[in-house]
């Protein structure tokens, strides 16, 4: 389908599809396999420019803004991350997981904080991370522990941040910590972290089902001493900057769920043409060819879907919630609904290592879990649907 | 322009379109245009034109050569050595060289070059040379491009040989693309096949191009010598004949033409181990399916009893298992041993483009499917881990090595 | 440092197959790309371009359409593009090429190095970068694999030989032939890709490098093709399994009359 991207976006599309097919296909079953962080892949994308796509071109980046405008280059962002994800849903996230983490930044962060740390994410020679989620705090980001004390010119964070995705590998880390916890949900704070900051170390890495190319790690706060000038806006915006963060980012983790199912399209189109079973190919059966065509049709529907909302968000509309959720909610239903189909298609051999349609699969599971679970996107649009009603 | 079509005889029948290996001709109104921007005037559409409708002009008529080309008589061999060794590929171009100067009944003379190579003289005469040219000096002792260019340009100038041969070495195509410049005259590289058209008297040199998907016959009418660098292991050389005699000769030249700007600070031997990879008969080479560095062992085991080389595909190569001095393929060595033994090789088309030119080729492969058996003489379908070792120890036992 | 790289529009040579109905060569989807080889020498141009500055430029002669493969050099990030393109230079052997080249090269002016690949992957010849470097009359390498040391006067550099290498100095100006070796060819970065989508590309004809005209094309072409053929096609022989020891003796006796 045609979505009229323009110039810019169609050769950023080519240019990702190649990076994908000459350099990330050939190694994505041995990083997942190893569970080894992309380190070569995150260089040929810095070198293609593609952590610049969605950082403005006054702090180093390719997108240009208009007047008035914080933020954009958000289906350039999904156009990425769908095309490396085709390939690979793991290293793709490492990108996409950068851009979580310096979206905080281009939102809420002031000219100084953009001028020091945006330059060298947008070069790639940094990458960012994004820390909320706690081990007694996932969905009820309210329950958070962690805490940030002020103390003269620094605020001390004490506590530990988990799951969380490019911990050790990023430089930068925007975190969320309780600078007064009497005030709940409204006494949150978001703080820019740096790798190497006194008190600031690093926990575990996790094992995980899937998406395995990509580092998850802990991170432990013991008397971390944080400069004031790292808080990002004031104090108590830290959940408002989540969600905020949450609403531009969601359609990169669609694009991602996207990118699985299609890439799990191509592989089962073409096994499908090539497997012979009762003398012919097996795509000649309309129990397969229906499959297939409800999968093509439910992935065009999720990025159609995808696409329009990171058009609203780079239109300057950021007042997004229920569209981005229901982005989200819709495409990542659709990952793990196509790429179980996939599996199906290929039969015994699609449930065996040897082949690279089970690992989609598995990558295709934590779109639904992360960035907010999809039965949290449900609450988002349903809460909307009622405000709305109520208006 | 040069090539043209008769419009009164084309038919619009479509046959050179399918004959162009340029995709260069299409039909509009029911007759061929050529699109002149990819025609490569090769002439392959006249051939295939059944009604004498395209008509190329080659300016290159015998008839209007510059050159009395009668000046030009005998049949030169580069004689290429390296630390004083006369490289094999010589003795294969000496005999093909003496079919050649017996067909023009004209006689056969090698080039040599180096630093106290003159005992090395005798040797090319019982292989094949009627008269040995050679010069001596101490700065020839390593292949420099400037002298030995300097050299080759006097001496063609002053004996005017019209056939010049030289290996296909990375010696010899360096060292020939400079002196077939400045004499101004054509070379064609990597020839696979040499004959003379006796009527002409011109070279007809055969060579591989699109990576061995298609052939062309290539002569240099108007200019002399005609030039030609051949592959290793396409000619055999003749049986040594003691009884030979022939002429030796030592040409001093001026100071001036020893000096080279470049000069060679160092040389590394790497493949000390094995064998030159070009000039070896067997090669035992390694592909994705042998896993690891180490692995790589076990042909190193069956290169030795066989006294042969150790290749590498590209997959090979690119996981860091090989250095890519041993990769054969496109991106690596064009290589025609005897036996080619392609262990763990799936056979990409880039790889076969490197090695199917090998008299034999043995697969062997767990995958039945692999498509290197569709280019093998013989192939094995099986654990190359177990039958790799036991062909080693096996033929330990029948070679008595 | 004044780079000018040369390189070559190929057809994907792999692609390239026989009909072997018809014997003729099937041209349907076959991709036009910068040769291989080619690749490495603009890498090496960039990366020199990245440590000591100076100014890189590509130059290939082709037919108009070979104005592509100019614009993916500048994406990898080349700075300027030249297309030497006239219909008088169809029918160009290596030696007409690399004498027209060496005329684009002097008409450029100012250089310090000229990279080639070592060869084309179509016709394989090896003899345009030394044939330039002849007309130029400056000193060549071939076969590059290192580049180890370079400063405005001379460069050191590994030449790759069949047993090794060599390590060798040469004055610059001069010309250098690389290998796959010496580097890895980065993609196109999306600023590039931008960029050589805007950038004009410079064309030169035979009239603006004031060639000599007996000197291109087919006329200033020594040689000439005269038949062009497909090879016999290699079929596959025996294959066989079984037990090891069998399938091994089985494999002796056949090489037997080969083996050394």
């Amino acid at each position: 389908m045609d979505y009229f991207l323009t110039d810019q976006q169609k050769l950023l599309q080519q240019l990702c599809r190649q990076i994908a097919e000459e350099k990330i296909v050939k190694v994505a079953k041995d990083l997942d396999e190893k569970e080894e962080f992309p380190y070569e892949i995150m260089k040929i994308l810095a070198q293609s420019d593609l952590f610049g796509i969605y950082i403005p071109q006054q702090y180093g980046g390719l997108l240009e803004l208009s007047e008035g405008k914080t933020i954009g280059g958000v289906l350039d962002l999904c156009i990425a991350t769908e095309e490396l994800s085709r390939a690979c849903g793991g290293i793709a996230v490492c990108y996409a997981a950068s851009a979580l983490g310096t979206f905080p930044i281009i939102l809420y962060g002031n000219e100084e904080q953009k001028n020091k740390f945006l330059p060298d994410l947008a070069k790639g020679k940094k990458m960012a991370a994004f820390a909320i989620t706690e081990p007694e705090a996932g969905s009820d980001a309210s329950s958070i522990k962690t805490t940030a004390v002020k103390d003269g010119n620094f605020y001390i964070l004490n506590g530990v941040k988990h799951f969380i995705t490019n911990g050790g590998e990023a430089e930068v880390y925007v975190v969320i910590a309780m600078t007064d916890k009497t005030k709940g949900a409204r006494g949150a704070s978001a703080f820019i972290l740096e790798k190497g900051m006194p008190g600031f170390s690093f926990g575990k890495k996790e094992e995980k089902l899937g998406i395995r190319a990509s580092v998850t790690r802990e991170l432990i706060f013991d008397n971390c001493k944080v400069p004031k000038e790292n808080l990002l806006g004031k104090e108590g915006l830290g959940f408002i900057i989540t969600m905020k963060t949450f609403d531009v980012s969601r359609p990169g983790v669609a694009a991602q769920a996207v990118g699985i199912a299609q890439g799990a399209l191509d592989l089962a189109l073409r096994y499908a043409k090539e497997r012979q079973q009762f003398g012919k190919s097996i795509s000649s059966f309309q129990g397969i060819q229906w499959m297939l065509a409800d999968m093509a049709t439910q992935i065009e529907a999720a990025r159609a879907l995808v696409y329009s909302v990171a058009k609203i968000i780079d239109s300057g509309n950021t007042d997004v919630s229920k569209e981005s959720a229901m982005a989200k909610l819709f495409a990542s239903d659709t990952a793990m609904k196509v790429t179980t189909e996939a599996v199906q298609i290929f039969g015994g051999y699609g449930y065996m290592r040897d082949y690279p349609i089970e690992k989609y699969m598995r990558d295709a599971k934590i779109t639904q879990i992360y960035e907010g679970t999809n039965q949290i996107q449900r609450n988002i649009i349903a809460l909307q649907l009622i405000k709305e009603m109520a208006k | 322009m040069s090539i043209k079509i008769v419009i009164e005889k084309c038919t619009g029948c479509s046959l050179c379109i399918k004959a162009c290996p340029f995709d260069a001709i299409k039909i509009l109104d029911k007759k061929a245009v050529i699109d002149l921007n990819k025609c490569n005037l090769c002439g392959a559409c006249i051939d295939s034109c059944k009604f004498k409708a395209i008509l190329i002009e080659k300016p290159l008529d015998i008839q209007k050569s510059p050159l009395n080309l009668s000046d030009y008589k005998g049949v030169w061999v580069f004689a290429e050595q390296k630390k004083s060794i006369i490289q094999p590929v010589v003795w294969e171009l000496l005999a093909k060289a003496r079919e050649l100067a017996d067909k023009l009944k004209t006689d056969v003379s090698a080039v040599l070059l180096g630093s106290g190579v003159k005992n090395k003289a005798e040797e090319l005469i019982r292989y094949g040379a009627d008269r040995v040219y050679f010069v001596d000096d101490e700065s020839l002792n390593n292949f420099l491009d400037e002298p030995y260019t300097n050299i080759l340009v006097k001496l063609i100038q002053k004996y005017k040989p019209e056939i010049f041969l030289c290996g296909a070495t990375s010696i010899g195509r360096s060292l020939v693309s400079r002196v077939a410049v400045k004499l101004y005259t054509g070379l064609t590289a990597d020839c696979t096949g040499l004959d003379i058209d006796l009527e002409k008297r011109l070279l007809l040199q055969t060579r591989p191009a699109f990576g061995g998907n298609i052939m062309a016959t290539i002569i240099t009418p108007c200019y002399r010598p005609q030039m030609a660098t051949v592959r290793h292991k396409v000619f055999s050389a003749l049986e040594e004949d003691k009884t030979r005699k022939g002429e030796i000769i030592e040409e001093k030249m001026e100071e001036g033409l020893f000096k080279s700007r470049t000069s060679i600070l160092e040389v590394i031997e790497e493949v000390s181990s094995t064998v030159n990879l070009s000039e070896a008969d067997i090669i035992v080479s390694g592909g994705r399916g042998i896993g690891s560095k180490e692995n790589f062992k076990i042909l190193e085991d069956l290169a030795k009893v066989l006294n042969a080389a150790v290749g590498a595909s590209r997959a090979a190569v690119d996981s860091g298992w090989m250095p890519y001095s041993h990769q054969v393929g496109q991106t690596g060595r064009t290589v025609a041993p005897k036996i080619y033994i392609a262990c763990g090789i799936s056979g990409q088309i880039q790889h076969l483009v490197g090695m199917q030119a090998s008299k034999i080729i043995v697969a062997i492969n767990k995958d039945p499917d692999a498509p290197i058996f569709k280019v093998a003489t013989y192939g094995i379908v099986g654990d190359l881990f177990e039958i790799v070792p036991a062909l080693t120890k096996r033929l330990k036992e029948v070679l008595k090595r | 440092m004044e780079i000018v790289v040369c390189i070559k529009q190929v057809p994907e040579t792999t692609e390239v197959k026989i009909n072997p109905q018809t014997n003729t060569l099937i041209r349907e989807g076959v991709k036009s790309i910068i040769n291989p080889f080619d690749m490495y020498a603009l890498e090496e141009a960039i990366r020199l371009k990245e440590k000591y500055s100076g100014k890189t430029i590509v130059i290939t002669m082709g037919p108009p359409q070979a104005e592509s493969a100019l614009r993916e050099a500048l994406a990898m990030g080349i700075d300027e593009g030249i297309l030497i393109t006239d219909r008088t230079f169809a029918g160009s052997d290596t030696w007409a090429t690399s004498y027209t080249l060496s005329k684009a090269i002097l008409k450029i002016g100012n250089f310090d190095l000229v990279l080639c690949g070592k060869q084309a992957s179509d016709g394989d010849t090896a003899q345009v970068g030394p044939g330039i470097s002849a007309h130029l009359d400056i000193p060549q390498v071939t076969y590059v694999k290192k580049i180890r040391e370079i400063n405005n006067k001379n460069c050191i550099v590994e030449r790759m030989t069949e047993e090794g290498y060599e390590v060798i100095l040469t004055p610059l100006p001069c010309v250098l032939t690389v290998v796959k070796e010496i580097n890895e060819p980065r993609l196109p970065s999306l600023r590039g890709l931008m960029r050589a989508k805007q950038t004009q590309i410079i064309r030169w004809s035979a009239r603006e490098l004031k060639l000599d005209e007996e000197k291109i094309g087919l006329k200033g072409s020594p040689t000439q093709v005269v038949k062009i053929f497909s090879p016999p096609q290699r079929k596959g022989g025996v294959v066989f399994k079984g037990e090891t020891s069998e399938v091994v003796d089985k494999l002796i006796s056949l090489l037997k009359d080969q083996l050394p």
